[in-house]
């Protein structure tokens, strides 16, 4: 990433260069105190299943497929301005067709192969869906409307597909009752290979999180990066500077369909099930009000408040949660528009540049988010 | 097909018509006009639904009931403009998601106040016979309602000293206010009218669905978006025609198959129009308005 980091010093020390493809002005959190939060959070979430025990930690493992879900949203959405409802069709699409693969190729191989197959449909299915809406000169408000509306028929579609006419091969679609049965998490080829379930899941889960974050970082700091900001910004002045406009859109709008669909993945073997529920119109707002409350373009803020978000849905498990998040997503909205994490960030520096008037502007630049 | 059938498919094109039109006009008045994207618009339905079947209970007749809705959804929108989607204009992508939260919390709050479901009140007018067919009189009537509604918008926009302020707020907020127009005013009642048609659709079909539930009003919202994306931005021309449009060919698969394929039949057409023609209908009509202009 040439230049993003402007390093006075030539001889920058090792750990300057190993952290500088992950930072840049495209991502909130740049400073030492920033990389000590996460570190600590990574470490603690790394120890929920030594602490809980594996029992607790594979129950809360769909916090963190969930997260991914909102990671998903926040890289189309708090990077390209691109709002898609249609996360959850990604997620939902990538789960049901693992199930049949899984369901159909018994053994290691068919998990394998699930896993593939899944996340490559997912991809496709973003892939086409963007195609049409982006070289179609779809915009705005309609690309929201058009994804919103593709959960919902797939929630319709699904929601009729009960009974046994409805199968593929071994897999029954379930209708409104959902895939049952579905494989557990596996790598391997015929029957050789390694079971991933309950401790195990919630490693991977948080594994691939990381994985997700550090890779998008690395994205989005790049010349990639800078050019799906730019079309955020302007799209008409990015467009006459001669860059491709449509063409970041679709690709973006594509990787985002494929990081939903790693997640889906992730959420049926968790779960062993999927149902047409995840289409509906609550599930497809989630990320929305993750990214919302997070702050939309602070990766690491949208995988905060999911995992928060969730925990407090746990502890709310009484008729009255529905209706305190919906009132925070208000409150957030109108005291917040751009969401805590850049809130938290603004914060932190106004206390810094308070106590250490004008002696480091350059750190005063990168606090943590 | 013979001519019992073909009533059959014109009641059933009625009903789709008035379905489409009606869930749409609000959602429609208040995106169109206002740039602001309601997603509660399904929860605006709910109360005038359940305004209507609550009052008709304690005994009031099925009019009065349904004015109550309507009334009571009006107050209601201007209460929430005033406090939360006054602050938001001009913030296309946050309406979206505080309305969200305004509907996350009225369904659930509908749920916690009456229960799964209320009971309904029956259908009126009973149903019209012909040969071995019959068909509820008030489902096709509603198709009257829809068309009475577009036209009092009609003559509310553009025939009224009302309208023209209204949609002069729309078009220059700036050069509005600098002529005398309160358009802080404007853009409320804009959105009470809005709010106002939202009640009217629930209170309409508050007898002519099944027992109304938290989620009735969620029902609508998926033909609501895609009539008003099919539509396009000028609501009095877009609303009626995608509601003809999408209406007559769910009625048509719907009447050779079944109500399912009816209604996917209906989103592909409505997906495939939105790759033909990115503004609507309405934005159809109008280049096909300038390029008349022009050879003249």
């Amino acid at each position: 990433m040439e230049g993003v980091r402007m390093s006075s010093e030539p001889n920058s020390s090792l750990l300057e260069r190993v952290r500088s493809p992950f930072e840049g002005p495209n991502t909130l959190g740049n400073s030492n105190g920033f990389w000590l939060t996460f570190g600590v959070g990574v470490v603690s979430l790394a120890l929920y299943p030594v602490l809980f025990g594996t029992y607790a930690a594979g129950e809360r493992a769909v916090f963190l497929v969930y997260a991914l879900l909102g990671v998903s949203l926040c890289f189309v959405w708090g990077f390209c301005g691109i709002l898609s409802f249609g996360q959850v069709a990604f997620f939902g699409v990538s789960g049901y067709t693992f199930g049949i693969v899984g369901l159909n190729v018994s053994s290691y191989t068919g998990v394998t192969l699930g896993i593939v197959a899944g996340i490559a449909v997912a991809t496709l299915f973003a892939a086409a869906l963007g195609y049409f809406m982006f070289y179609g000169g779809v915009r705005d408000v309609y690309v929201t409307i058009i994804t919103l509306v593709v959960a919902l028929v797939l929630k319709t579609f699904m929601d009729q597909t009960a009974g046994g006419e409805w199968a593929i091969g071994e897999a029954e679609l379930g209708g409104f009752n959902g895939m049952r049965n579905i494989p557990n998490l596996a790598i391997g080829v015929g029957d050789v290979g390694i079971d991933v379930s309950r401790a195990m899941h919630y490693y991977v889960a948080l594994a691939a999180l990381i994985a997700v974050y550090l890779g998008l970082r690395v994205l989005v700091n790049g010349r990639f990066g800078y050019a799906m900001v730019a079309t955020r910004e302007d799209e008409t002045r990015t467009e006459m500077f001669g860059y491709n406009t449509t063409l970041i859109k679709f690709v973006t709008f594509t990787l985002g369909g494929a990081l939903a669909g790693l997640s889906g993945v992730l959420y049926v073997t968790w779960g062993n099930y999927i149902d047409p529920q995840q289409f509906a119109i609550t599930a497809a707002s989630m990320p929305v009000i993750w990214a919302s409350i997070g702050g939309r373009d602070s990766i690491a803020g949208t995988m905060a408040a999911a995992i928060v978000l969730q925990w407090i849905e746990l502890q709310l498990t009484g008729e009255w949660a529905l209706v305190i998040v919906g009132s925070l997503l208000v409150f957030v909205i109108l005291a917040m528009p751009e969401g805590i994490a850049p809130r938290l960030r603004t914060f932190v520096l106004d206390r810094q540049s308070s106590s250490e008037p004008a002696t480091a502007p350059a750190t005063t630049e990168e606090v943590t988010d | 097909m013979n001519g019992y059938e073909l009533l059959n498919v014109t009641f059933q094109f009625l009903e789709s018509f008035a379905f489409i039109v009606l869930a749409t006009v609000g959602l429609a008045v208040i995106f169109g006009m206002m740039g602001i994207i309601n997603l509660a618009h399904g929860e605006f339905i709910l109360v005038g639904a359940y305004a209507t079947t609550l009052s008709a209970h304690q005994g009031l007749p099925l009019p009065v009931a349904m004015l109550v809705g309507v009334v009571a959804t009006t107050i209601f929108g201007i209460v929430l403009e005033r406090t939360i989607i006054r602050r938001l204009y001009g913030r296309l992508l946050d309406s979206m998601v505080a309305t969200f939260g305004i509907s996350l919390v009225l369904v659930q709050l509908t749920r916690i106040l009456f229960g799964n479901s209320i009971d309904q009140v029956s259908t009126p007018f009973g149903a019209i016979s012909y040969g071995s067919y019959s068909y509820s009189l008030y489902r096709v009537l509603l198709a009257g309602a829809a068309i009475a509604t577009l036209l009092v918008l009609y003559i509310l926009f553009t025939r009224t000293a009302f309208g023209i302020r209204a949609r002069a707020t729309i078009q220059d907020e700036e050069t509005a206010r600098s002529m005398g127009v309160d358009t802080d005013r404007m853009y409320m009642s804009t959105f009470a009218i809005g709010s106002a048609l939202a009640g009217l659709t629930g209170a309409l079909y508050a007898p002519a669905r099944a027992s109304p539930t938290p989620e009735f009003g969620s029902e609508f919202l998926v033909d609501a978006f895609v009539a008003v994306v099919v539509g396009g931005p000028s609501v009095l021309v877009g609303t009626p025609l995608a509601g003809g449009f999408l209406g007559l060919i769910e009625a048509f698969f719907t009447f050779q198959w079944t109500q399912f394929i009816g209604t996917v039949a209906m989103l592909v057409a409505a997906i495939v129009m939105i790759r033909l023609l990115p503004d609507g209908f309405s934005g159809l009509v109008e280049s096909v308005r300038t390029s008349w202009r022009e050879s003249e």
